[in-house]
């Protein structure tokens, strides 16, 4: 899409960042879907075929961890660690922007650290319990009783949460423009003179 | 050790993350009586937006959205088919035959199990001397008030030591999420095999698909040998 001429864009998120960001997310729908038409009665009498939707689910959750360690391991390490240490720090600017003080964000806001955060550990929490699923089924010493409990728990707060980001990157107006930086890698200055003031005041223009 | 930091910054991050790993980890132990615990609010729940909750540890499954209700005076269970004396059972008729007990584990074929399922029903066996099937009769098809779910199991898997036509669960007769009056139960197969709200028993020659095996799910539903489990 062609900008005007005197908007300055911020380079936000590295190939690697975006790479991570969209090798999750695409695993996550396909997952998603996949789940749903395994255990909502309504949905697997439309689609039927469960072996298919089963090696759907279990070879695409192999796939994702396989892209995840792929981009880590032949990515921008250096960029991704930074993202861990901002990630890790809350400043007091964070705790006032979560009391709605407005106050001014860095590269991520503290709302976006935070579902970084909730999304790592939903991560770590899905393998786990779909691991027990997936080898409790051949060695029965490891079939939790509470997998299938938790690993549908997780589905719902993923789900809701997903909502949400959705709703953030593509209908808010306010906050719409954010998806420029994960599918184009840069976002207009003075979108994040506003938004992400300190990382803006900060950074270097694109071009 | 990480460098000290100023007073305004705190390191949130990794000890949120492990928090809540280890809160979600814990959950594996917890989360079956906390589930049991909210099921009275997440039965109503389940059923107005397409089952999506589990109950108690069960998960109860509609195809048409809505549990046949039974009533004893106008239930019938109607045995026929291939067979010499069809009969026609009232719910005391049926209650009248010699019973059997037997506690199994209830396996889902979406993943869920009930360990110690405590069954009381009468056995097939009971049923077959009643009507006398046909030398060519090899299955049995099952019909549900819900329609339109049926499924079908062999006589030889019938005769099995712990197939059984359930009246009871744990001692109490069936309610209506569980199939009430009666339903079928093979704890070697997966639930969908176990007809639910059962008014029709129909010995056939062939033994015919199923609601779920149209759907494409396995015909001989054993459990960790069927449906893409133990491939």
């Amino acid at each position: 899409m062609a900008t005007a001429p005197d908007v300055r864009r911020l380079p936000r998120f590295s190939r690697t960042e975006r790479a991570l960001h969209w090798v999750h997310a695409s695993a996550f729908f396909v997952l998603l879907g996949s789940g749903l038409c395994l255990y909502l009665p309504s949905l697997a009498q439309l689609v039927g075929r469960r072996p298919l939707l089963k090696d759907i689910h279990v070879y695409t959750a192999l796939a994702w961890l396989v892209a995840l360690a792929l981009v880590i391991l032949a990515g921008d390490r250096r960029r991704l660690l930074a993202d861990a240490r901002e990630i890790e720090i809350f400043d007091d600017d964070d705790l006032g922007w979560l009391r709605r003080r407005g106050n001014p964000q860095g590269r991520f806001n503290a709302g976006q650290k935070i579902n970084v955060i909730v999304t790592a550990a939903l991560a770590f929490l899905f393998t786990l319990t779909g691991f027990f699923l997936w080898y409790g089924e051949r060695n029965h010493a490891f079939r939790l009783q509470n997998a299938l409990v938790v690993h549908d728990w997780l589905m719902y707060i993923s789900f809701f949460l997903v909502l949400g980001h959705l709703y953030l990157s593509l209908v808010h107006r306010s906050t719409r423009h954010s998806l420029s930086g994960i599918t184009r890698g840069w976002v207009r200055e003075d979108w994040a003179l506003k938004h992400h003031a300190k990382w803006a005041a900060q950074a270097s223009p694109d071009d | 050790m990480p460098d000290p930091l100023p007073s305004s910054e705190h390191r949130y991050g990794r000890r949120g993350f492990l928090l809540l790993v280890a809160g979600g980890a814990s959950s594996l132990l917890w989360a079956g009586p906390i589930s049991s615990f909210l099921s009275p609010l997440t039965s109503a729940g389940s059923q107005l937006v397409g089952n999506l909750f589990p109950v108690g540890g069960w998960r109860i499954y509609t195809i048409s959205g809505s549990m046949p209700i039974f009533d004893p005076a106008s239930w019938r269970l109607e045995v026929g088919g291939l067979v010499k004396r069809p009969r026609t059972l009232t719910y005391d008729q049926l209650t009248a035959l010699p019973r059997a007990e037997q506690t199994s584990t209830f396996h889902c074929v979406t993943g869920w199990t009930v360990k110690n399922v405590h069954w009381t029903g009468v056995r097939f066996q009971q049923l077959f001397d009643l009507v006398q099937p046909l030398p060519s009769a090899t299955a049995v098809r099952f019909v549900s008030m819900e329609r339109p779910y049926d499924d079908s199991l062999t006589l030889e898997q019938l005769r099995l030591s712990d197939a059984m036509l359930a009246l009871e669960l744990d001692h109490q007769p069936l309610s209506r999420p569980h199939g009430a009056p009666a339903r079928v139960i093979l704890p070697e197969m997966y639930g969908y095999k176990g007809v639910k709200w059962l008014t029709k028993m129909e010995f056939v020659a062939k033994q015919p698909r199923g609601f779920w095996e149209q759907h494409g799910y396995d015909q001989n539903a054993w459990v960790g040998r069927s449906n893409g489990y133990g491939s």
